[in-house]
Order: C-alpha cells, then sequence, then structure tokens
C-alpha cells in the first residue's frame, strides 16, 4: 500500500513563500492499494494537483472518501478533472448529514450552483455515483478495506481506516479528543466524564494498531486553550493517540494556515521534546510525501 | 394488545416532524445561540428539559443514517456522539418549527403537563440513584420519567377531539386516563409513545418503560420501579398535571422495592422542592404552573 499526501494545509489554500517546503493546499490523500486501486481521502485544493497527475492513464476509477464538508476538505471537487472526461469513474464516498438531513450527494450540488461555478452537475461526463455511509460498515474498493469511524468535529466527521493485505492506514480528518462540558464542581461531571471515556475507549478499538496514523495538528499545546470545540487536536493529543493504539509512524497533518515553514518545524520541535519517547516515529506531512507501508 | 390503524399510526408518526417544541427552550436557545461562546453545559441544560426537543434528537441520533452500535439514550451522549455544534444547529431547526401554545383546542395544559415530566424526571432520577444504582442508569430513568407521557401531548396537539373526550371521562368518572385513553382513541398514550420510541429505534429499556407505565401485569424492571414511583409521587402531590388526577388505591400497585409508605420514600429523598422549584422555574410561561 501507498500513501501519498497532496494537500496537508488547514482551513484555507496558503501557498507563497513562506509554506513552500510543507506546502499550502488543503487536505487531500492518495492512497493505493497493492493492486493499484485508488482511494482519495478528503478534496481540499490538493486535489487539483491529483487530478494532473491521473490524465496521463486514462480512464481514472477514483474512489473519494471525504471527512465531512467543510471547505477545506471538499474545495477541490469541481476541479478533479476526470469528472469532465467520459468514460471515468468516480464515486464518492461520505457521511449523512443529519442537519440538513441529505446524504453525500449534497457536496456536489452545494458547489456548483449557478452562482458560483459555470458547470451545473449534469455537465459532468464522467460516471459519478455517491455512496452516503453507514459508520463502522466495511466498503471494499479492490483489494483494500475501508472503515468509516465516527470522530468529533463540529460537523459530523468520518476517520476511515484503510487495511490491505496485513498492512493499515488511519486518517482522522479533522478531530479534537472530547473534553468534559461540565467543570469538576458541577453534578453532572462524573456521569458525563465516564461517558467521554467510553467514548474514547470506543474510538481507540475502532482504530486500533496501524503501520501508519495521519492525525489532525493544527494547533500547539499553548493555543489549544483558546480554541476549545474548534474541532482540531494538538500534536501532544496526536501523540497520546499514536501511543494508546499502538501506531507504528505517527504523520502529523492539518497544519494551521498562518504557520510558516520555520515556525512549523520550530513548534514540532517543541511538542517533540516534551515527547522524548513518543512510542512510534512523529513525523510532519508534507506535500509530495510517499509513504510505502 | 391495542392495535392503530395504518393510517392512524403514519399520521402520529409524521405529526411529531411538525410538532413545536415548549416556548422556554425556543426562547431561550434562540437567545443563547446568538452568542458564539454559549457554553455547551448550557444548551444541553435547556435541550434536556424539553420533551419535544429529546425526543426528536435521540430519533435522529439512533436513526439507521448513522447505524450507531449502541442506543443513544440521553442528549449528554448524544453530544459527545454529534458534537455540540450538530446538537446546537438541531435544536435550532426543531426551535425554528414554533412553539407550543399552552392550550390546544383539547384544553389540555401543555406548562402544567412539562412541570409534570420534568418532576417525573428529576425524582427517577434521585429514586434511581438512592434505591437502584447498581441495577439501572439514573440518566435513564431521568429521560425515562421526562418522555413517560409523551403520547398525550401528541395526542393533545393531533387528536385534540378525541382527547378531550378522554379528558373529561377521567375528570368526570374513576377510570384512569390511560383506560379512558383506550375506549375513545383505540390506543392509550402510553402505547402511542412507545410506539414512537420502538419506530425511532430508542434502546429497548426506554420503549418497554413508556409502553408499561400504567401496566400491572408486567414484570417490573429497577428503571420502571423508579418511573412509576416517581409518577405516583408526582401525581400524589400534584407537581404538575397529566391530566390524569391521583387516585389513593394506586397507593395498593406502587413498586414494592421503596417500601410500603410512599411519605417515607418521599422523606428519604430529601428536599424536592429545589427540584420541584428548577421545574417550575423552566415551565412557566408567564402565568402560574
Amino acid at each position: 500500500m501507498k500513501v501519498k499526501m497532496w494537500g496537508v494545509r488547514g482551513s484555507i489554500p496558503s501557498p507563497g513563500p513562506r509554506t513552500v517546503r510543507y506546502g499550502g493546499n488543503t487536505t487531500c490523500i492518495e492512497v493505493r492499494s497493492d493492486d493499484d486501486s485508488m482511494v482519495i481521502l478528503d478534496a481540499g485544493t490538493g486535489i487539483f494537483p491529483l487530478a494532473q497527475s491521473l490524465l496521463a492513464r486514462l480512464p481514472v476509477q477514483a474512489n473519494i472518501f471525504i471527512t465531512h464538508t467543510h471547505w477545506d476538505h471538499i474545495q477541490g471537487l469541481p476541479f478533479f478533472v476526470p469528472l469532465y472526461i467520459p468514460g471515468n469513474k468516480v464515486r464518492i464516498h461520505g457521511a449523512f448529514d443529519l442537519v440538513s438531513m441529505q446524504g453525500i450527494e449534497q457536496v456536489m450540488n452545494v458547489q456548483l450552483q449557478y452562482s458560483y461555478f459555470p458547470i451545473r452537475e449534469a455537465e459532468l461526463k464522467a460516471g459519478i455515483e455517491y455512496e452516503t455511509l453507514t459508520i463502522g460498515e466495511v466498503v471494499m474498493i479492490g483489494d483494500a478495506k475501508v472503515t468509516p469511524v465516527l470522530m468529533n468535529h463540529p460537523v459530523t466527521d468520518l476517520g476511515y481506516r484503510i487495511e490491505c493485505n496485513g498492512k493499515s492506514v488511519f486518517f482522522t480528518g479533522d478531530h479534537e479528543p472530547w473534553l468534559n462540558i461540565y467543570a469538576p464542581e458541577d453534578d453532572e461531571y462524573a456521569e458525563y466524564q465516564a461517558m467521554v471515556e467510553q467514548r474514547q475507549a470506543e474510538l481507540d478499538a475502532a482504530i486500533g494498531p496501524v503501520d501508519l496514523l495521519i492525525v489532525d495538528t493544527a494547533y500547539t499545546q499553548a493555543e489549544y486553550p483558546q480554541k476549545i470545540g474548534w474541532g482540531h487536536g494538538t500534536f501532544d493529543t496526536a501523540i497520546a493517540m499514536a501511543r494508546r493504539i499502538g501506531a507504528k509512524r505517527l504523520l502529523c497533518t492539518h497544519h494551521e494556515p498562518t504557520r510558516s515553514d520555520d515556525d512549523l518545524e520550530k513548534v514540532f520541535a517543541e511538542a517533540l521534546s516534551r515527547h522524548p519517547d513518543p512510542g512510534c516515529e512523529v513525523t510532519l506531512a508534507s506535500e509530495g510525501l510517499e509513504i510505502v507501508l | 394488545m391495542p392495535q392503530l390503524t395504518p393510517e392512524l399510526e403514519r399520521r402520529l408518526t409524521t405529526a411529531v416532524d411538525r410538532m413545536p417544541a415548549f416556548p422556554k427552550s425556543v426562547q431561550t436557545i434562540l437567545e443563547m445561540t446568538r452568542n458564539i461562546n454559549c457554553l455547551p453545559k448550557s444548551l444541553v441544560g435547556v435541550v434536556e428539559k424539553d420533551p419535544v426537543m429529546t425526543m426528536k434528537i435521540l430519533r435522529v441520533i439512533n436513526s439507521a443514517y448513522y447505524g450507531l452500535p449502541n442506543k443513544i439514550s440521553s442528549v449528554g451522549q448524544s453530544v459527545i456522539y454529534l458534537g455540540i455544534n450538530t446538537i446546537k444547529n438541531l435544536a435550532l431547526s426543531f426551535a425554528a418549527v414554533g412553539i407550543l401554545p399552552r392550550f390546544n383546542t383539547a384544553g389540555f395544559d401543555i406548562q402544567r403537563y412539562l412541570l409534570h415530566s420534568l418532576t417525573v424526571g428529576s425524582v427517577a432520577r434521585l429514586l434511581c440513584e438512592k434505591y437502584a444504582r447498581s441495577e439501572a442508569d439514573p440518566g435513564d430513568c431521568y429521560v425515562a420519567g421526562l418522555l413517560h407521557d409523551f403520547g398525550k401531548v401528541v395526542f393533545a396537539q393531533f387528536m385534540s377531539a378525541e382527547f378531550v373526550l378522554a379528558l373529561t371521562m377521567a375528570a368526570d368518572t374513576d377510570k384512569p386516563l390511560h383506560v379512558a385513553e383506550t375506549e375513545v382513541i383505540g390506543a392509550d398514550h402510553a402505547f402511542v409513545g412507545a410506539l414512537l420510541a420502538k419506530k425511532w429505534q430508542f434502546g429497548e429499556a426506554l420503549v418497554d418503560c413508556i409502553r408499561d407505565h400504567h401496566a400491572s401485569d408486567v414484570e417490573p424492571t429497577p428503571m420502571l420501579d423508579c418511573l412509576r414511583m416517581a409518577d405516583a409521587i408526582c401525581r400524589k402531590h400534584a407537581f404538575g398535571d397529566s391530566g390524569n388526577p391521583w387516585r389513593d388505591e394506586e397507593l395498593k400497585r406502587l413498586p414494592t422495592r421503596f417500601g410500603a409508605d410512599i411519605e417515607m420514600v418521599i422523606a428519604s429523598l430529601g428536599d424536592l422542592n429545589k427540584h420541584v422549584e428548577d421545574a417550575r422555574a423552566f415551565a412557566q410561561i408567564g402565568g402560574e404552573v
């Protein structure tokens, strides 16, 4: 199995000289199984360079798994060029939205509106299918097994575990570890804390031990108190997660858009200094990084 | 077992989609959510006091859309699974439906109904903590209390002509309301509430409690015992009004795990006034509850 990072930035594309080493595109990861089946995790702006790389070998069969429908994870979708070429097949998978009561098919509808994009969905030439996923229900893509796992974010967010011939990778999408919403002195604190711990244990079991864990590490530990409830984790919470589930390698992604490459390396080094023995290899994700499992 | 026609069942199920929530929760949620820094616990504190909002949230989270392996039985649990922002937006969508009028055409006072449901929920939780801590979950007992009479508010909103006949029969004769409902409507509020809860895939224990809270011939469970005792305490002391006047002969049918004397049980729970006053503050629209 091969994993390639095409977009590692969070929130908004951040091109420019300050981000040239790690990249400014928003989330997109290409996973190739042993039989070369393609799973694309998220359709941030990183999906545009990925699309260019696919055009040399048509027809394209792509399975795009959307973690959640915030802009930085879907905004590259209308620019996924294989959608416009007859003979290609693109299947888009994602969660049901309980507030809008719509399945993942709305991810295209909302973007291809007349006022916002010049092409209508009916004008896309590839064979396009949508699959709204059920949590925990496995989807087979060639010889790869993809399992959606419910995460914690201000909108329904699915993490994906992908397994192929004994190797595994898990991507959290955006994820903030659960916090108790009550203060220790509140009557409800203990009951809620027990539910939080149960939920955390459920998630750890669903992720399971993996060869590669790719985690949202938007914030530093020092920044986090100002960002509680925004739906993202820190380097420290990611290292704790990797340790709990027994990951062999941790890749930190969803870099803050305001963080320059130098700043990113600085805060990453500070985090590692707090965890001199993190229990696995820990690296920063960068555009173009390819990992063979 | 009563039977509803498929048409009536469909009517009642779809009716709940259009059912507005209670005035205080709608008003408070609209106010709270204007502040981006609104505390999650404050929002939960409002949603979990409203039977309509609680019912609707448990409905969506337990629906097949998610296929969660475990049934979710409380608003707090829903927050952990869905996140506070989703709960906030669901609550806003429920608030947008409107507010339940205090008096509907059945003449059923939803303000006093809410006071009854809230106090039964609180007392059921207290009973569980004191008498059945290792056998049932206090939070689940609260939700059972909050939702046990949900069928009544459905009747009041959507079958008001029939429900007013049943209420009158219960007030003027020695028939309990659930018996009157069965005679007039063909099913009682417990059956209808449980039917909705089952259709929406709530946990089995909660469905059973709603269905059996008036049944004398079922094997009691710790949760059902807490609910029935709480219902008796609140009706005997007129904490709110369920439309079902207290009858002293009911004393003979109370669950035995709490002892023989209902007043001793009440005394063992400490001062209930705080719980009643909290519920009253929430249920109150303007006048006396």
